[in-house]
């Protein structure tokens, strides 16, 4: 009998197109597309007269720089109108699929792939965006890639690679009410650290995660990048193929039954070896929320932020003052009560309809604080148009939150939404650097229901308070 | 690609402060060294002088005298010195594009993160991971303005009479030293992937995208 194997082996190996000592040659089966990391590749082809080698296996959209207010008379920025149609030439000159601005479909890549089909388990997929390790939810290798590698990925459909090493993590137990797959995501960073998973593929395993729905297990493997790891895993089950299943891009007929035929063979073997594993405790996991400016400095909303003193490392020592500076929080002092100007629900981590309707149902009946300004930005049109059958809309617009077009919007603020100097934002979204949400920016990361409850409150607080 | 054997120049280090304590600053993500305000361009070129735009410029763009790059010799720097993680978060190449643009050639950290480790190959640059420890044995020639040699060919940093050896794996090195485009190589080898494709395509049908 061979060696049992982890998932991430077994699609590694499918893959290999070439293999000399460490010198690997993967094949690459889906390529997603977006405004801000591709120009530069397209002109690459162009400059050495080379071609796309499989366009259909490519799919483009532009997400990162659009406006979330009304497009129908165009982007207004002169230099992002410039980036999507250049996106838009680009795919027209190489044949590749491009969901335009105006098309309901628009969306954020990572949010747009999984709804189309187009992610599939046991695939390799790629994209110029680190968030790529989203579509891992599926039981897919994906991971993201520079500009000079989407390049690479248009030209030969392969990318040379090294071969990761296996990372482990379990999450035992169930979910206290309002602990969300956001707030484990957190955890697991919490405990790793941000370079933790660095040099990794994580494969996440455990009642916690099994339990997930399709879409937390996306919000799960999408922050698996804030921990240092290019991709997260997750082992394709039913509800994988029930999500999948009709899908337009996805498999149909004979060919459906085959692919899952064989998505089912990819689960890691028992007795399958990791480099590295570590297990958490989902029962007693409180809401979480981050006080710093890297997603690594995360604590439960009943917490404290902490002590320069109690920090022994030197180098993180500095690094807290600087974040503490940074983000103007007294150390020692407790986080829950921490006012805040901003509330963003949205992005790929937490911009899908499940997530809308975590918020919604904190929202409902009640009123944003009026000294917040919330927006609720959806993940795509899809999720816009579900969103708006279920009259989230309605709850979140009366309320007093903004209810905008889909895109990135204040979760890289390339676009007009940004926070202003100072500003303080309880935000859905992935990364709370300095400067993320727009220059001299406060970022908090919590789940969609904490931010929900922020919105609500005027500053961050405990979301079971507000729901028991 | 320009190739890579040697090169000589002075470092700069990024530090954060604590009371009076100086240490490596960790956990430079690609957003503060280009922040996305400038990710609007289709080119490649120009952005060395937006790199690490936020903590360079004032609100009104003027230069930030303390800032390590805008002060005398660095402004000249080729070697960037820094604490562990550096280059995480988003996958930005416009990240490794600023940095190159601006003049400087390695970067010098006790780990990076993947994505923009492989980046800096992609163009150019090299980054060597050496242990903080020795990073520490740097900091203050560094900050001298001394000069640093870091020879690829020999994989050593050489400064006066001190030289530290520093490791760097082969494909990466020789990809730098030959200034290889990536993709010529892999194109050279199409055979491989036309096969593999034939098998894929018998067997797997459904790996094939459904065109909508
Ligand atoms: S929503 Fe944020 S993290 Fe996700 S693709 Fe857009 S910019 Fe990147």
């Amino acid at each position: 009998m061979s060696e049992p194997k982890t998932i991430y082996n077994k699609i590694w190996e499918s893959h290999l197109v070439y293999e000399d000592n460490n010198d690997c040659l993967l094949y690459i089966d889906r390529h997603l597309i977006h405004e801000v990391t591709s120009p530069q590749a397209f002109e690459g082809l162009r400059m050495s007269n080379r071609t796309v080698r499989k366009p259909l296996n490519a799919l483009a959209v532009a997400d990162h720089n659009i406006p979330t207010t009304d497009r129908s008379k165009g982007i207004g920025d002169q230099e992002s109108e410039l980036q999507i149609q250049t996106l838009e030439d680009n795919c027209n000159e190489f044949g590749i699929q491009y969901i335009k601005t105006s098309d309901k479909r628009q969306g954020i890549v990572h949010i747009i792939g999984p709804e189309q089909g187009f992610t599939l388990p046991g695939l390799t997929i790629v994209c110029g965006d680190s968030h790529t390790s989203t579509h891992g939810a599926f039981g897919a290798l994906a991971h993201g890639i520079g500009t000079s590698e989407v390049e690479h990925v248009l030209a030969t459909q392969t990318l040379i690679q090294k071969k990761a090493k296996n990372f482990k993590v379990t999450i035992n137990g169930k979910c206290n009410e309002n602990v969300t797959a956001k707030d484990l995501a957190l955890s697991v960073i919490g405990a790793i650290g941000t370079a933790g998973g660095t040099g990794y593929v994580i494969e996440y395993a455990g009642e916690a995660v099994r339990s997930l729905s399709i879409e937390g297990r996306m919000t799960l493997c999408n922050l698996t990048i804030e921990a240092g790891a290019r991709a997260g895993l997750i082992a394709p089950d039913e509800k994988t193929f029930e999500y999948l299943k009709d899908r337009p891009m996805a498999p149909k007929g004979e060919d459906w039954d085959r692919a899952v035929e064989y998505w089912k063979t990819l689960p890691s073997d028992e007795g399958a070896k990791y480099d590295k594993s570590i297990e958490i405790d989902a029962t007693n996991l409180s809401p979480l929320v981050t006080w710093g400016t890297s997603p690594e400095d995360v604590i439960s909303i009943d917490g404290n932020i902490p002590k320069l003193e109690d920090i022994e490392d030197d180098s993180k020592r500095s690094a807290v003052k600087r974040s503490l500076d940074y983000m103007d929080l007294i150390p020692g002092s407790p986080i829950k009560g921490v006012e805040i100007d901003r509330v963003f629900i949205g992005s790929c981590t937490n911009g899908r309809i499940e997530d809308l309707r975590e918020a919604a149902s904190v929202v409902e009946g009640k009123k944003v604080s009026s000294n917040v300004v919330a927006m609720v930005v959806p993940g795509s049109g899809l999720v816009k148009e579900q969103a708006e059958k279920e009259g989230l809309d309605k709850i979140f617009l009366n309320a007093g939150f903004e209810w905008r077009e889909p895109g990135c919007s204040m979760c890289l603020a390339m676009n007009a939404d940004k926070l202003s100097p100072k500003e303080r934002c309880a935000s859905t979204s992935n990364r709370n650097f300095e400067g993320r949400q727009g220059r001299e920016g406060r970022t908090h990361l919590v789940s969609p229901s904490m931010a929900a409850a922020a919105a609500i409150k005027g500053c961050l607080t405990d979301v079971r308070e507000l729901t028991n | 690609m320009e190739k890579f054997t040697s090169i000589k120049g002075i470092a700069a280090t990024m530090l954060n402060k604590s009371g009076n304590q100086l240490s490596l600053m960790m956990n430079i993500d690609t957003d503060m060294i280009i922040p996305k305000q400038f990710l609007k361009t289709i080119k490649r070129s120009g952005l060395g002088k937006n790199l690490f735009d936020e903590m360079r410029y004032d609100m009104n763009g003027n230069e930030i005298e303390s800032f390590i790059l805008n002060k005398h010799p660095f402004t000249k720097a080729k070697i960037l010195i820094a604490g562990k993680n550096f280059g995480c978060g988003s996958s930005r190449e416009h990240a490794p594009w600023s940095i190159l643009d601006f003049g400087i050639k390695v970067i010098i950290a006790p780990s990076f993160a993947d994505i923009f480790f492989n980046n800096c190959f992609k163009n150019g640059i090299l980054p060597i991971k050496l242990s903080e420890d020795k990073i520490n044995l740097l900091v203050d020639d560094s900050m001298k303005g001394i000069e640093f040699e870091v020879n690829l060919i020999d994989q050593l940093i050489i400064i006066k009479d001190k030289e530290l050896p520093f490791e760097v794996d082969e494909i990466n090195k020789d990809c730098l030293v030959k200034g290889l485009d990536d993709i010529g190589s892999t194109l050279e080898r199409s055979s491989f992937i036309d096969e593999y494709e034939k098998i894929t395509l018998d067997n797997f049908v459904w790996r094939n995208p459904v065109k909508d």
